[in-house]
């Protein structure tokens, strides 16, 4: 088992209460993988206690991307957010350790 | 031999801030030895005009951004010894005051027959309150419509010098440039995306040149002490060249250039600006050079019918403390101080709307289920963090983890507390008919 950090890398976005966070693979052999593996249900499941909306994924693959844009995520917006990081920049470390299989 | 084609017009352009604190030296290397035609700064983040509107409540005078000033003594000498023309828009809730004070320091300098334009008219609080009162907040401060590119053009035509905008989209400050020098039709919906796209990628300067980017021994970067701001080429096809200059901090590479391309990107065949829709499905980034990456391949849709206006409102407050655990046993006695906390909180009558407890080093970013609590962290720091109706209710947040050094666990320290008001913005819309830029000139 290892984590999505062994083949991808990802960046956090705000706009009021919502979050995107991309994945982004790093050789594009593994994007299928990642098509595969990380989709929005396990994401949901993943950011369960953060995500109190909806969660869509978007696929890029000509940037062997995905896009996953989690409402409701925010606190409320980052505004009136009483949460430490209220931009939610360190929510795509936490996509990162996210664990995959070694045989997806 | 085959011919040597035309050459392609290319329009250079620079990022010199991603947000009003930003680092001033980067912008200061750009301006001095940058091979660029526009130096762009972006300062204002979604509730900053909001807050700016307080300040010229309090201050006619002011309301524009606070490190504008430190910025244009910084660059402007060298922009006007070099042709460089400035896009910003640290005007804030106060573009007029802001140009003003700019021609000032214009003056000072010696800089004769500078022109700054000052684009007004992204306060559409007024339209609002005739239009749409019953939506608006009842404690509005301010209701700033994302104007398009369209009034910097007019400025750039006008010959300015330096533009000082308010609330204009972001992309919209480096679009307007391109469309300026290259003559983009205003329904080549395509060009117009791929210029809209140059701006997203530079918008927040250093995130694309290696910032918010590094993770040792897996995403390396070197210099992000001295990380230089980045650089976009973009021809008349809107093929954007993404670079910064040799000898700074930082990288552009595939990689940085493509987590940019998607930031604060939610369905990316539809990133909504005021002057096109944005698609970047089939949008590919190649690696062309050192520190030179090419972005192609985007396209674009006709611009929405409504403007975005950000609406600022007012919203209780927020208190919050701090304390410090460390060594054997640190966990459970910061949890205690968080059972104490609540507890009196109750005990002693303090309303709140809404109230967060934390560690911080165990739990406070992604809550429990992600952090897995397992090996015992050697220091811990409780939070407590509370909405509340009045300023006297939110400093009681506080207070009480302060009581915690003598009447709580032992060995708590290095309390902090803080006490801010909520400044809080939603979303609305106007037609774009019922917003009206204008342009107010000052020539030194």
């Amino acid at each position: 088992m290892r984590t999505l950090r062994a083949l991808a890398h990802s960046r956090t976005g705000d706009k009021g209460d919502t979050s995107n966070i991309s994945l982004i693979a790093y050789d594009a052999a593994d994007f299928p993988l990642l098509v595969r593996w990380v989709t929005a249900e396990r994401v949901k499941v993943h950011f369960a206690e953060i995500a109190l909306g909806q969660v869509t994924r978007y696929e890029l693959p000509r940037l062997g991307a995905l896009n996953f844009v989690l409402e409701r995520a925010l606190g409320g917006g980052v505004t009136r957010s009483l949460a430490l990081d209220a931009h939610g920049k360190s929510l795509s470390s936490a996509l990162l350790s996210m664990e995959i299989p070694d045989d997806v | 031999m085959s011919p040597t084609p035309a050459a392609s017009r290319v329009v250079r352009l620079g990022a010199g801030a991603g947000y009003s604190g930003d680092r001033i030296e980067p912008a200061i290397e750009l301006a001095e030895r940058g091979e660029i035609d526009y130096l762009v700064f972006e300062c204002l983040a979604e509730r900053t005009i909001a807050l700016a509107q307080l300040e010229r409540q309090r201050d006619p005078a002011l309301g524009y951004d606070p490190f504008l000033e430190a910025r244009m003594r910084a660059v402007l000498a060298a922009c006007r010894r070099r042709g460089i023309r400035v896009v910003t828009n640290a005007g804030a809730a106060n573009p007029a005051s802001a140009a003003a004070m700019v021609a000032g320091v214009a003056r000072e300098l010696g800089l004769d027959g500078l022109r700054v334009a000052a684009v007004l008219g992204d306060d559409v609080l007024d339209v609002l309150r005739r239009s749409a009162a019953s939506e608006l907040p009842a404690d509005v401060i301010s209701a700033n419509a994302y104007l398009g590119a369209e009034p910097i053009i007019e400025a750039l035509a006008g010959g300015a010098d330096v533009v000082i905008t308010g609330r204009v989209a972001d992309s919209s400050l480096f679009l307007a440039p391109l469309v300026h020098e290259l003559g983009w039709d205003a329904s080549d919906w395509t060009r117009r995306a791929r210029g809209a796209a140059a701006g997203h990628l530079l918008e927040c300067a250093g995130q694309i040149t290696g910032g918010y980017f590094a993770d040792p021994g897996v995403k390396d970067v070197e210099g992000l002490a001295r990380l230089g701001f980045p650089m976009a080429e973009v021809d008349e096809d809107g093929r954007i060249v993404v670079t910064k200059l040799a000898g700074t901090g930082g990288c552009v590479t595939t990689r940085t250039c493509t987590e940019q391309l998607l930031y604060e990107v939610h369905d990316p065949a539809a990133y909504v600006t005021p002057d096109v829709t944005v698609d970047l499905t089939d949008a590919r980034v190649s690696e062309v050079g050192a520190d030179r990456v090419a972005v192609e391949g985007v396209t674009g849709h006709e611009r929405p019918a409504t403007l975005k206006v950000s609406v600022g409102s007012r919203e209780g407050w927020v208190g919050e403390g701090q304390i410090s655990y460390a060594g054997p046993g640190a966990v459970a006695r910061a949890r205690l101080a968080l059972e104490i906390v609540r507890e009196r909180l109750r005990i002693t009558g303090v309303k709140h709307h809404e109230l967060r407890a934390d560690l911080v080093g165990v739990d406070a970013l992604h809550g429990d289920a992600l952090s897995r609590a397992g090996a015992e962290p050697y220091e811990v720091r409780a939070r407590v963090s509370a909405r509340c109706e009045s300023a006297c209710q939110a400093r009681r947040i506080g207070d009480e983890v302060e009581t915690l050094y003598t009447n709580g666990p032992a060995g708590g320290g290095g309390v902090s507390k803080s006490v801010r008001e909520i400044v809080a913005v939603t979303s609305a819309f106007v037609g774009r008919d019922d917003v009206r830029p204008s342009i107010e000139w000052t020539v030194t």
